[in-house]
C-alpha cells in the first residue's frame, strides 16, 4: 500500500485526522486515556491507521495494549480523549457498535465450541442470518481469502491454526474495514504464521486496515510498516520496524537495555538426571493429548528444551514428570537414577527434583495466600518446614523473603498475596522458590510465558546458572527464540509424540516447524540439507 | 435491567470483620419486620428474643446447652468448607452419633456396666457420625457424586430409622405406648458440671474441639493442605496433597464431631431415645460456621448466639404466642445475610440496563 507508508515517518505529535500527506485515516484515536482506581492503563494515547495500513502495537504485558484495543472494540469506556471514523468523532458503547462501524476482532484466546462444526460455530456468531446462507457464505469467504476451511468439521478435531481460521472468516464475513489481531501467531507453528501473513497481506492490498498486537519483533518487522510502542501506558514511539534494530525497539518497549543472557561454558555431558522411557499415558480429559511413546533424557549440567505449539501434550508431560499424575511403571520415569514412576510429587521432590507448572496462579501458587503460604506449598516435603506436623511458618515467611531478595521480586507490601504480584514478579516468585531449594533437576512449563522481557531475562539467566551449578534443567518452552538462547539439547513435542533429542545448533527454525506439524521424515531431510 | 457482581480489587479488611455484624443487624430488622406484620410489636419480641434470655441465669445455662451441639457440628462442618466441600447432612450424622451411642447405654441397661460405658457410647457416638459422614465422601471420590445431595438425602434416612427404633424394638415396654426408650441409667447420662445445674459436661468437649481446631488449622500441614485444597485444588496437587484423602479424612472429622454432639445431647439432656433427638442443630450449625468465618473461636461466639434464639423461640411460643417456626425462618436470615453479606465485601454490585446488556 503505497498511500500507507507516510505513516511510518509519523513522529510523536498528535495524531491527526489526516496523515502526514493528507490521507484521510480510517480510524484515529486522540488523548485516549483509561484510568483503574490509582492506575493509568491508558495514558493519552494517540493512534492512527490509513486504510489498507499493517499497524503494529508494541508493549510488554501491562504495557495497556489489551485496554486499548477493548477501548477501540467497545469493550471498555475510556476515561478520557476521543475516536475518530473517517474524520467524524464517533462514540463505540459496545462491540455491537464497533462492527456496524466496520471495525472486527480476532482474539488471542479462541471462543469456539468444540463439538460443533465449523458451520455451526459461525452462524451463531450471526444470529440473524439463515444457516445454509452462512454455511454458503462461509465457504466462499474462506475460498476467496485462501483461508483452507472445511464447514462441516467439528471444531475439536481442528488445529490451532484452523481454529484461528475459523474466528478470521467469522470476522472477515462481517466485512470490516479494520481488523485487530491480538498475538495472532502465539499458537501458530512457523508455517502457518506463514500463511496468516500472506492472508494479512492481501487483505492490506484490498484496502482493509490492520492493527497487528504482538511482542515478537521479527515478524513486526516483516509485517509492518508502522508501529506504535507502549510503556506503561502511554505512546513511547512510533516508527517504522524496518528502520530499527530489533534491540532498539526491545529497549523502547522495557524502558532500557535489555541484556543478553550470559551462556553458561558447557562443562560437557554430567550424569544423566532424568530418563523417560517409552512413556505412553492416555490422555486424562475428553480432548486432551494422549502421550506416545515419549523418550528423553537430562544430564547435570545442562539444559534441555522442548519446543512445541501450544496444546500438544506439554501439561500432559509436565503432569507425568511432575508427579501429578503417575506413569504406568516405575521405570518409565527415571530420576536420579531410582525409577520414580510411580511416585507422586514429594517423593519426586525427595530425590532432588523441583517443579514449575504453567500456570502462576492457580497451579503453582494459591492467588489468595501469602507468598510465605505458597513457600510451604512446594517446600513442606523436603526443607524441614514441617516437625511433627506442625509448619514453622516463621521460617517459611524467612524463606520467601529470601526468594524475593534473591529474585528481584517486586512486591507491594510485605508478604502479599500472590495476585496482588505481577506476572513476571510472581513468576520470579515461583522459580526462585524451586531454585533456592538447589535441585539436582528442575522442570519448567513455560518459564517466561506473559511475562516482560526485564524478569524473562532474569529467569533465562536463573535457569542457565542452575545449569551451570551443575543441575539437569528441562525446560518446555512455546517460545523458540527462548530455547535457542539457553536450550544445549532440543526436541520438539507434536500430537503428544517427541522428536529426537538433537543439539540446539543441530536445529534450524525451518526443521523445527516440521516437527511442530508432525512431519518428522521431511524434518530430518531439511537438517540433512542444511551444513551443521 | 439485572445486577452484576464485580469484583472488588482490594476487599477491606474493616468491612469483611464487621460484615457477620451488619449481617445479624439487617437479619434483626428484617425479622422485625416479619414480626410487625403478624400484628406483634417488634420492639417487645426482640426483648423477649434476646434481652430476657440474657437476663436470666436459667435462660444463660440454657443457652450453653443449646450451643454445645452447635459448636461441635459446625466445627466439624469448618473442616469440610474450609477444603471447598459442602456437607449439608451434619443433622442426619447428628442423629446416626445418637444411634450409635444409644445403642450402648440401651444393651448394657439393667446390667451395671461400670465406668467404661460413657467413654464407650461417646466413641461409639462419633464411630456412628463418621460412619454416616464416610458414605456422601466415599461416594464422591468413588463415583463423582455431589456430596451436597447425597449428604442432605442421608438426613432423612437417619431421621426415619431413628423414628422406626423409637417407635418400634427401642420402646420402653413399661411406657404406655409412647414412641420412646426406656430412661438411661445413671452410668449412660453425662454428668452435670458441678456447679453449673443442669449444664452437662458435653460443653467441655465443645471447648476442647474449638481449642484444638485453632492449633490444627492455624499451626500444622493439614490444616494448611485444608486451607489450600479449598483455596486453589490444583496447587493442592501440586503441593503434594491428595484431595481424595482430603475429602475422606474432613468428612469423617466433620461426621465424628456431629455425632459427639449427638450422643452427648442424648446422654446429657434427654437421657433416652425419642423420635426427634434434635430441633434443626445440624443445619442451624451451618448457619453457624459461616457467621463465625469458619475460624474456631467465631464459631464459639456464634454458637452462642444461635443458641440464644433458640432460647428466645421458645420464650416467644410462650409469651407472645409466636410460632416456632419463626425462629427456624430466622436462623435462615442470618445464613442469608451472612452469605450476603461477605459476597458484597468480596464484590460490588452493579445495576446494568438491558439495552448495555445486549452488547
Amino acid at each position: 500500500m503505497a498511500d500507507a507508508a507516510p505513516a511510518s515517518t509519523a513522529t510523536s505529535s498528535p495524531a491527526p485526522v489526516t496523515l502526514g500527506d493528507g490521507t484521510p485515516a480510517l480510524v484515529s484515536l486522540r488523548g485516549v486515556s483509561k484510568r483503574y482506581g490509582d492506575l493509568l492503563a491508558n495514558d493519552g494515547v494517540d493512534l492512527a491507521l490509513a486504510p489498507g495500513e499493517i499497524h503494529a502495537l508494541l508493549g510488554e504485558n501491562g504495557a495497556g495494549k489489551s485496554t486499548l484495543v477493548k477501548i477501540l472494540y467497545g469493550v471498555i469506556e475510556p476515561t478520557a480523549g476521543e475516536i475518530l471514523w473517517e474524520g467524524r468523532p464517533v462514540s463505540i458503547p459496545s462491540p455491537v457498535a464497533a462492527r456496524a462501524l466496520g471495525i472486527g476482532m480476532v482474539f488471542q484466546h479462541f471462543s469456539l465450541f468444540e463439538e460443533m462444526t465449523v458451520a455451526e460455530n459461525v452462524a451463531v456468531a450471526l444470529p440473524d442470518r439463515a444457516f445454509d446462507a452462512v454455511r454458503t457464505e462461509l465457504a466462499e469467504v474462506s475460498r476467496g481469502w485462501g483461508l483452507a476451511l472445511e464447514p462441516d468439521r467439528a471444531v475439536w478435531t481442528l488445529s490451532a491454526g484452523e481454529r484461528q481460521r475459523i474466528e478470521i472468516v467469522r470476522c472477515l464475513m462481517q466485512k470490516p474495514r479494520l481488523i485487530v489481531l491480538d498475538e495472532p501467531t502465539s499458537v501458530l507453528t512457523p508455517q502457518e504464521s506463514e500463511r496468516l501473513f500472506e492472508t494479512l497481506t492481501r487483505l492490506s492490498d484490498a484496502g482493509t486496515a490492520i492493527l497487528y498486537i504482538s511482542h515478537k519483533l521479527e515478524e513486526v518487522r516483516r509485517l509492518c510498516r508502522a508501529a506504535t510502542i507502549l510503556r506503561g501506558g502511554k505512546v513511547v514511539a512510533t516508527l517504522d520496524p524496518r528502520a530499527s534494530s530489533a534491540r532498539e525497539i526491545a529497549a523502547l518497549m522495557v524502558g532500557s537495555e535489555v541484556g543478553e543472557v550470559r551462556a553458561h561454558l558447557s562443562k560437557g555431558a554430567g550424569e544423566e538426571v532424568l530418563r523417560v522411557e517409552s512413556l505412553s499415558l492416555p490422555p486424562e480429559a475428553l480432548h486432551g493429548k494422549p502421550l506416545v511413546d515419549v523418550a528423553l533424557s537430562v544430564r547435570a549440567g545442562e539444559v534441555v528444551g522442548i519446543a512445541g505449539v501450544a496444546g500438544n501434550g506439554q501439561s500432559e508431560l509436565f503432569a507425568a514428570l511432575s508427579g501429578e499424575r503417575l506413569a504406568p511403571n516405575a521405570g518409565d520415569v527415571v530420576v536420579a537414577g531410582t525409577g520414580a514412576g510411580r511416585l507422586g510429587i514429594d517423593a519426586r521432590r525427595r530425590l532432588g527434583a523441583a517443579f514449575v507448572p504453567e500456570e502462576r496462579l492457580g497451579h503453582a501458587a494459591a492467588p489468595s495466600h501469602g507468598l510465605s503460604d505458597n513457600t510451604v506449598l512446594s517446600h513442606h516435603a523436603t526443607s524441614g518446614l514441617v516437625k511433627a506436623g506442625f509448619v514453622a511458618f516463621s521460617e517459611a515467611a524467612r524463606i520467601a523473603r529470601s526468594v524475593v531478595a534473591h529474585f528481584d521480586v517486586r512486591t507491594p507490601s510485605d508478604d502479599p498475596a500472590a495476585r496482588k504480584l505481577s506476572g513476571g514478579n510472581l513468576q520470579k516468585f515461583v522459580v526462585g522458590r524451586e531454585i533456592l531449594r538447589g535441585p539436582t533437576l528442575l522442570v519448567v512449563d513455560q518459564p517466561t510465558w506473559g511475562v516482560d522481557a526485564g524478569a524473562a531475562r532474569l529467569i533465562r539467566q536463573a535457569l542457565v546458572d542452575l545449569a551451570a551449578k551443575g543441575a539437569a534443567v528441562l525446560v518446555i518452552s512455546q517460545d523458540l527464540d527462548e530455547l535457542f538462547e539457553i536450550a544445549d539439547r532440543m526436541a520438539v513435542i507434536s500430537d503428544g509424540r517427541l522428536s529426537p533429542l538433537r543439539p540446539a545448533s543441530a536445529w534450524t527454525r525451518e526443521a523445527i516447524g516440521l516437527e511442530m506439524i508432525g512431519a518428522h521424515d521431511e524434518a530430518d531431510a531439511a537438517l540433512a540439507r542444511e551444513p551443521a | 435491567m439485572r445486577i452484576e457482581l464485580i469484583p472488588r480489587t482490594d476487599p477491606s479488611p474493616v468491612a469483611r470483620a464487621l460484615a457477620p455484624l451488619a449481617a445479624l443487624v439487617v437479619a434483626f430488622l428484617v425479622a422485625g419486620l416479619v414480626v410487625a406484620l403478624m400484628g406483634k410489636s417488634p420492639v417487645s419480641a426482640f426483648e423477649v428474643y434476646i434481652l430476657q434470655p440474657l437476663g436470666d441465669p436459667w435462660s444463660l445455662r440454657a443457652m450453653l446447652v443449646k450451643a454445645t451441639p452447635l459448636i461441635l457440628i459446625a466445627i466439624g462442618l469448618s473442616y469440610c468448607f474450609r477444603a471447598g466441600l459442602w456437607n449439608i447432612g451434619a443433622e442426619g450424622q447428628f442423629v446416626m452419633g445418637g444411634i450409635a451411642g444409644s445403642a450402648l447405654a440401651l444393651a448394657t441397661h439393667g446390667s451395671d456396666p461400670g465406668p467404661w460405658l460413657l467413654p464407650a457410647m461417646m466413641l461409639a457416638g462419633i464411630a456412628g457420625g463418621a460412619a454416616w459422614g464416610a458414605v456422601p465422601a466415599f461416594l464422591k471420590v468413588r463415583f463423582g457424586v455431589s456430596e451436597i445431595l447425597t449428604s442432605l438425602f442421608l438426613v432423612y434416612v437417619a431421621e426415619l430409622f431413628l423414628d422406626w427404633l423409637a417407635r418400634g424394638p427401642w420402646r420402653d415396654p413399661g411406657g404406655f405406648n409412647f414412641p420412646q426408650s426406656v430412661v438411661f441409667e445413671s452410668a449412660a447420662r453425662l454428668p452435670e458440671i458441678p456447679g453449673l445445674d443442669r449444664v452437662h459436661v458435653g460443653v467441655v468437649f465443645a471447648v476442647i474441639a474449638v481449642v484444638i481446631t485453632a492449633v490444627v488449622l492455624g499451626r500444622t500441614l493439614f490444616g494448611y493442605r485444608l486451607k489450600l485444597t479449598g483455596d486453589a485444588p490444583r496447587a493442592a496437587r501440586f503441593a503434594g496433597f491428595d484431595a481424595r484423602r482430603t475429602t475422606l479424612i474432613v468428612f469423617l472429622i466433620s461426621g465424628g464431631l456431629a455425632g459427639l454432639a449427638g450422643i452427648a445431647e442424648v446422654s446429657g439432656q434427654i437421657a433416652r431415645v425419642i423420635p426427634d433427638i434434635s430441633p434443626g442443630y445440624g443445619f442451624t450449625a451451618i448457619t453457624v460456621a459461616f457467621l463465625g468465618r469458619l475460624n474456631p473461636w467465631g464459631i464459639l461466639a456464634a454458637g452462642l448466639v444461635l443458641a440464644l434464639t433458640f432460647i428466645g423461640g421458645e420464650n416467644a411460643q410462650i409469651l407472645l404466642r409466636l410460632p416456632f417456626d419463626l425462629t427456624v425462618a430466622f436462623q435462615g436470615l442470618v445464613l442469608l445475610c451472612v452469605l450476603t453479606a461477605d459476597a458484597l465485601v468480596s464484590y460490588r454490585p452493579r445495576l446494568v440496563r438491558q439495552a448495555g446488556a445486549r452488547a
